[in-house]
């Protein structure tokens, strides 16, 4: 039986091998910039600073942006909203969908064709999609973009966390326990949730990476923070018609998206290795680990 | 299995009819005062709430709405008075152009990749590709635009245009050079994901004894990789080529946005603006009738491509 230990365990064998530790320094790195940037930024993300799209200069380290404002000062102040709506939906998506997914493993019946169909339906909208349907009848409010994101994380989690649960059910002890008449929800509780724990970790890292696609996304497209507030996305979309006086309006914005998406997909990679039980080889590619992070993803 | 999997996907998609029409036209603060938001008259407010049948019960205004699409009438656009199928129809072609080449052109790499890099496992090619695969599979589409647009199309080299300037009623192939940073966009966002299933699955192939044992008899290399164990590997690639369709059906929406493509993704972005309600709802349905079918797609070829699973359960 596994217990929190173990989940810390997988995760200290996830940070000591080299996907794990350069993962985590990518994205602890963005998160930093992106939580003290506001505090350090020279100007306000609003104050007019130079010319439109001026070159670098030692007034703006990385010249102006579409209406002449300091381009490093939006970028410090444009990511912490983001790296905020981007957690807030990945943990609301991913326990509403382990919730989901554990009632219909261990419901069955009725309760599993009910949610699996509701799941299915949920799933035949690309998530950007369903974000825009939302946004195009309520407005761009942040809550809403938020719900929404979470929304349309929780049937993968939940399709992810049944498959999973489902597994651990079959299990002589959980059979044994269920003999023995404990309660279903004190099984649930003390046995099969932490049995969940590495597959939900791993669902965590890949959901939090498409809520930054989907959020950043939806800014670049005008439906998040609305100017003159700074945000990554948004940024991109502004300053594009001067990329060529000014690239570092899109750049920087872009370079930190990237930056993100990328460490914590790699951390993501290391702990579903370290999970498996083929951490301390991860310098060997393992088949059977990359067809379970895709078995994830689906 | 066909007919089976085909009659679900037709109860899916009413029901995703039902939840885009309810999300839609019956949400607090109904659609009519969604629309003219702060051109609002009591009179005009009621006019178009007429126009719209808002004053009718909701399951009579769906009802009339389902009837209407399955008659070929998908409505009338609230923006320009143009009805939606004429505004859309060339769309889907459009975006279906840029969806079917980016598939195929990014399965064709991904599924070659794969093989490569399974047959030398572990040598630094497939290290190297691995890792690019790992990073790449986290960017957002428009992060890729971006880096396209700044090395072929802005401030590098100017070989593509960053923007599509589209005559209306050409097709999309005509000119293919609008086409290429669109596509290509698509293809690097979606070839990591077959790539990493097909060297997964490609290598657990040469892993088996049926393998082992070709190459025992003394089989050439190549002969062993390509006829042994690609066509054992190829079944659950086919469910990620599908996947990276469906994947597509989202990503399009922000390609086409980035390179003013006119497609159905366009669209809808300046659909959502305008609170265009009967676009976005078919525009949404035309998405979610793709998602079905692709899966269905899916289902039923990686079942005739894999042996194993034809045979009966024991």
């Amino acid at each position: 039986m596994a217990h929190r230990p173990e989940a810390l365990a997988v995760l200290g064998r996830a940070v000591r091998t080299p996907r794990g530790v350069t993962g985590l320094v990518i994205a602890g790195c963005v998160i930093l910039a992106a939580a003290i940037g506001p505090l350090v930024a020279p100007y306000s993300s609003t104050e007019f600073v130079t010319r439109p799209f001026a070159r670098a200069s030692s007034i703006a380290w990385l010249g102006g942006d579409v209406l002449g404002r300091d381009v490093l000062s939006r970028t410090l102040d444009g990511g912490w909203e983001l790296l905020l709506m981007a957690a807030v939906a990945t943990a609301l998506g991913v326990a509403a969908g382990a919730a989901l997914g554990v009632i219909a493993a261990y419901a069955g019946g009725m309760w599993d064709s009910v949610i699996m169909r509701v799941v299915d339906v949920f799933l035949a909208f690309p998530q950007l999609v369903f974000a825009l349907l939302l946004v195009s009848i309520l407005g761009p409010k942040i809550w809403l973009i938020v719900l929404a994101v979470a929304i349309s994380h929780a049937p993968q989690v939940a399709r992810v966390t049944r498959a999973a649960a489902l597994d651990i059910s079959e299990r002589d002890f959980v059979k044994a326990m269920q003999i023995l008449g404990i309660p279903g929800r004190r099984i649930i509780r003390r046995d099969v949730l932490p049995n969940l724990t590495s597959v939900l970790m791993v669902e965590i890292g890949l959901r939090l990476t498409y809520s930054m696609l989907v959020i950043a996304g939806l800014s670049f497209l005008g439906f998040g923070l609305q100017p003159p507030a700074a945000s990554w996305g948004l940024m991109i979309n502004e300053n594009r018609v001067g990329l060529i006086a000014n690239p570092w309006g899109v750049l920087m914005p872009a370079i930190l998206i990237a930056l993100f998406t990328i460490g914590v997909n790699t951390f993501t990679d290391a702990v579903a290795r370290a999970s498996l039980g083929v951490g301390r080889r991860s310098t060997e590619p393992d088949p059977l680990v990359d067809l379970a992070v895709e078995g994830a993803t689906t | 299995m066909l007919i089976y999997r085909s009659l679900i996907g037709l109860l899916t998609l009413l029901l995703v009819s039902i939840l885009v029409f309810a999300a839609t036209q019956t949400l607090p603060g109904n659609a009519a005062s969604a629309v003219l938001l702060n051109t609002a008259t009591p009179q005009r407010l009621h006019a178009l709430e007429v126009q719209l049948g808002l004053n009718k019960p909701a399951v009579e205004q769906y009802w009339t709405w389902l009837t209407g699409i399955l008659h070929g009438n998908f409505g009338k656009s609230l923006a320009n008075g143009t009805s939606v199928g004429t505004l859309v129809g060339g769309r889907i072609l459009n975006s279906l152009v840029l969806v079917v080449l980016a598939g195929a052109i990014g399965t064709l790499i991904g599924v070659g990749l794969g093989v490569l890099a399974a047959a030398r496992r572990d040598s630094v090619f497939d290290h190297v590709l691995s890792v690019t695969a790992l990073a790449v599979t986290a960017l957002p589409e428009f992060v890729v635009a971006v880096v396209l647009i700044i090395f072929f199309a802005a401030v590098v080299w100017h070989l593509f245009p960053a923007v599509s300037v589209f005559v209306p009623g050409t097709a999309p192939w005509s000119n293919p050079k609008e086409l290429v940073l669109p596509v290509a966009t698509l293809v690097i966002v979606v070839v990591p994901y077959v790539f990493r299933m097909m060297r997964a699955s490609m290598i657990d192939a040469l892993e088996s004894d049926y393998v082992q044992m070709a190459r025992l008899k003394g089989m050439p290399k190549w002969r062993v990789l390509l006829v042994h164990a690609l066509p054992n590997a190829i079944a659950p690639t086919i469910q990620v080529i599908g996947l990276s369709f469906l994947y597509l059906a989202g990503g399009v929406v922000v390609v086409e946005y980035m390179f003013n493509y006119p497609g159905l993704g366009q669209a809808l972005v300046s659909a959502v603006s305008d609170r265009d309600i009967p676009v976005i709802q078919f525009i949404v349905l035309v998405l979610a009738a793709f998602y079905i079918v692709v899966n269905i797609l899916t289902d039923v070829i990686s079942l005739a491509a894999s042996p194993r699973r034809r045979l009966p359960r024991s």
